[in-house]
């Protein structure tokens, strides 16, 4: 076939702290890494990350790695996975000063040290007192990693395509990835990038939503791709609401506001979270937060002339504070709120945020998936890590604090899996010629000229209804209307063309491949929400209030053609006694 | 609103023209690539430009606006005067509309090794910073790489293969005011000549224009003041 080819010996999808982790892991030990992304590296969604970063280092208040799993687990509302979650706590503290000594400018203590924040969820000793666990750099903690890592792998001589968009991935008949098939969007040419293993790193899918605080690109485009290559996707129906977007416009203002001491309140002045979290109040988890704020604005309680949100209160912190601490979420309130927080409270309400699910992984990275020889298959030369990926470190419900840490602790276990993977596969597998027409097909199915349906139309369509039926509460009947109304959108998908069919840089084409991705994704996320009859971390059904841990203690598992399966949690740690679920309390 | 908009593809256009759209019924509050997104979306789908996080934060989306560099999403369209005048950033090939090729400028900030640089074994722990140390980095590190400042550049425009530019300089700043990095000599070295560092004439459209509010003109006295000392 008449396409460009490169060979690597491994191929990154995805240039987030995730990506750039596992590039940097195995660019040092000489691998030839590829890392494509549709963006220039540092334009990628984690540079938006603000709080910061969970370790038990203790430099605040005491700690240790024991703590932040269960509260993890907790967090996660009994359906992370045990094994990878002590895995991920315990590299955590490692995994800060490493990047601390690769160059992250974190803020400092008085004795030196790392400064680290309060965050929501936290606690000393099993549910004790508020830690302090979250390692920040200012409220730029994102910027500060990302930059750091493409930094320390351009030193390591990582080969870099940026403005590169991924097509699909190419398999063989034995269900080995051999690569992707890329577009080159300057060109508008595709390329083949033939690799020996492929990590997808491409992030979450906050686009689904009309109100997210996600950057444009968040399209979950490897989740979709994995799907296409008939892997099934896991606990779609857990995405989180953040409880503080700013209200009508959705940016982040980061938990780290309130953890320095800031605090909710609702028309009447009440700091109402005291109602829902009587011991951690504001500083509850999120999906307990955002709950209580559509609960709040719901029963006639809430700010503005609308009544349609709450008040993040942050003026008696001080100028001093925020402008040492919080200096990003002021410019950004000033900027979109047109409000300074050093003199007013900044208006806010739950936004689309974090997907917890995504391409199901074990603690390696490595893809898998249910087959007939066991529950949990890996597909050879396969990995995923981030919020594209499913290990599941967060179950149904993300922790503040952890997905910089997730993206880092998952991006070095994979790079380091793949490097012992390329010692034991050191040649190329031969390449799998209708795999790679059939990626270019999905090209071809945009050259068509006639007339046809707007793409962005459709866009706002998709992220409407997700929003109107797939949000903070559901209802079976919600919900059935929801699949409904995705399903009419895909649909009429097929009808939708490009008026643009030029080649240079041609972002109407790339709009209308992430559009592809979202569609998918969108039916996944209600059609596993409507399967789930029971509420746990962010899938709140007002028909099934309760956690049903008889029944639905396990993860769901979405395939292309709409079934959906389960697979049972892991609940047993590497080493430490399991926690076994309990009511939760904040 | 008017706005005139840069546009060139080379696979159809010999030379580039600029082009009017007219959108009304924007928000209190609306940024420029509001209007941006609008004209794509119902106007005029071949319209090329950059952007992501919408907020500021990535860099994506510099261009020039009424003659003047900034990121058009936190671009108050109530502030601009009609017609709205946007062209690609200058000084860089344009690849298509606003989108320009940032080869060079990447290049410029690799060669200045943005990264850092310690000699002695590593610790268990982390290195230690004082307050003090770590707020010399304030104002260095929140670049987002928008090419903003460098594009507004004179003396980048004519030797944008031989003189680093603000971007490039404000981050071999930020690594010579790390207490950590220890290549303060390197660094130094790598900047000597004629046009590396020296080509800044303190015009400062680099202050002017950064949407982050950071100082690279600043930056640059002190990289010169440190290379004088380290000279004597």
């Amino acid at each position: 076939m008449n396409i460009e080819r490169r060979k690597f010996d491994t191929l990154v999808i995805g240039a987030g702290g995730g990506g750039l982790r596992a590039a940097l892991q195995m660019a040092q030990a000489e691998a030839k890494v590829a890392v494509v992304s549709k963006v220039f590296p540092t334009r990628s969604h984690t540079v938006a990350a603000q709080g910061g970063m969970n370790a038990a280092l203790a430099n605040v208040l005491p700690d240790n790695w024991h703590w932040h799993m269960y509260d993890t687990v907790k967090g996660s509302d009994y359906l992370g996975d045990q094994d990878a979650i002590e895995y991920m706590c315990r590299a955590a503290s490692h995994l800060v000063v490493e990047l601390e000594h690769a160059g992250v400018p974190f803020s400092r203590l008085d004795n030196g040290k790392i400064y680290q924040r309060a965050f929501g969820g936290q606690s000393q000793d099993f549910g004790g007192d508020q830690a302090a666990r979250t390692c920040a750099a200012a409220d730029r903690t994102g910027h500060a990693i990302l930059h750091t890592l493409y930094q320390q792998n351009i030193r390591s001589k990582t080969h870099f395509f940026d403005e590169y968009f991924s097509i699909d991935l190419v398999k063989d008949d034995e269900g080995y990835i051999l690569g992707a098939v890329v577009l080159n969007i300057e060109t508008g040419e595709p390329l083949l990038i033939e690799a020996k293993t492929t990590l997808i790193a491409t992030g979450g899918v906050g686009q689904l939503f009309r109100t997210n605080t996600n950057a444009r690109i968040n399209t979950g485009d490897g989740i979709a791709m994995t799907l296409r290559a008939g892997i099934p996707v896991q606990d779609m129906e857990f995405f989180q609401f953040h409880p503080t977007g700013i209200a009508g416009k959705g940016m982040l203002i980061t938990e780290g506001v309130r953890g320095e001491g800031g605090y909710l309140i609702n028309k009447d002045g009440e700091r109402f979270m005291e109602r829902y979290a009587p011991h951690a109040k504001d500083l509850a988890s999120r999906d307990v937060v955002s709950r209580a704020i559509a609960i709040e604005v719901r029963e006639g309680r809430g700010c503005g002339p609308e009544g349609d949100h709450v008040l993040l209160k942050l003026e008696h912190l001080g100028s001093d504070v925020i402008k040492k601490r919080l200096p990003g979420i002021r410019d950004m309130a000033m900027t979109f709120a047109h409000i300074d927080p050093i003199k007013e409270p900044i208006p806010v309400f739950p936004t689309a945020h974090y997907t917890m699910g995504g391409i199901p992984t074990n603690r390696y990275g490595q893809v898998v998936m249910p087959t007939e020889q066991s529950a949990e298959e890996t597909i050879p030369g396969l990995y995923a890590v981030g919020e594209c990926a499913c290990v599941s470190v967060h179950g149904a419900n993300r922790l503040g604090g952890n997905s910089l840490l997730d993206i880092v602790v998952f991006g070095r276990a994979a790079g380091n899996h793949i490097i012992d993977y390329l010692k034991e596969n050191r040649t190329h597998r031969p390449m799998n010629e209708s795999s790679v027409k059939a990626a270019l097909a999905r090209l071809e199915r945009w050259d068509k000229k006639d007339e046809g349906e707007n793409i962005d139309v459709l866009r706002q369509e998709l992220q409407r209804v997700m929003e109107d039926y797939c949000s903070v509460f559901r209802t079976e009947e919600i919900l059935a209307d929801g699949v409904k109304k995705v399903k009419a959108l895909i649909a009429r998908l097929d009808n939708a063309r490009l008026r643009d069919h030029s080649k240079v840089f041609n972002t109407a084409r790339i709009e209308a491949f992430e559009l592809e991705n979202l569609m998918v994704l969108g039916l996944a996320t209600v059609e596993s929400a409507l399967a789930r009859k029971e509420s746990r971390g962010a899938h709140s059904r007002i028909d099934y209030p309760d956690r049903d841990d008889k029944h639905w203690m396990k993860h769901s598992l979405y395939f292309e053609d709409g079934r959906v399966e389960y697979k049972p949690v892991r609940t047993k740690p590497l080493s430490v006694d399991s926690f076994p679920p309990k009511p939760r309390v904040y | 609103m008017r706005f005139l908009v840069y546009r060139y593809n080379p696979e159809t256009d010999k030379y580039p023209h600029m082009q009017e759209y007219n959108v009304d019924g924007f928000d209190k509050g609306a940024m420029l690539l509001d209007a941006l997104l609008r004209i794509k979306a119902e106007e005029d789908e071949t319209l090329s430009f950059r952007h992501s996080c919408g907020e500021g934060v990535c860099g994506s989306d510099a261009m020039n606006i009424n003659g003047r560099n900034g990121l058009s999403c936190i671009t108050l369209l109530d502030a601009l005067k009609e017609p709205v005048q946007i062209r690609p950033v200058p000084g860089l090939p344009v690849i298509r509309d606003l989108v320009v090729d940032m080869g060079k400028f990447y290049h410029q900030y690799r060669a200045v090794k943005p990264w850092l640089t310690v000699h002695d074994p590593e610790p268990e722990t982390e290195y230690l910073q004082t307050p003090e140390q770590r707020d010399q980095l304030d104002g260095l590190y929140e670049c987002i790489l928008c090419g903003a400042c460098s594009t507004s550049c004179p003396s980048f425009w004519w030797n944008p293969d031989k003189f680093r530019g603000p971007a490039a300089l404000l981050q071999a700043w930020r690594f010579l005011a790390d207490s950590r990095d220890q290549a303060t000599a390197e660094r130094l070295e790598d900047l000597e000549g004629a046009y590396r560092l020296f080509r800044c004439h303190s015009i400062m459209n680099c202050v002017d224009v950064c949407p982050k509010g950071l100082n690279p003109t600043k930056a640059i006295g002190n990289i010169k003041k440190m290379m004088l000392k380290h000279l004597v």
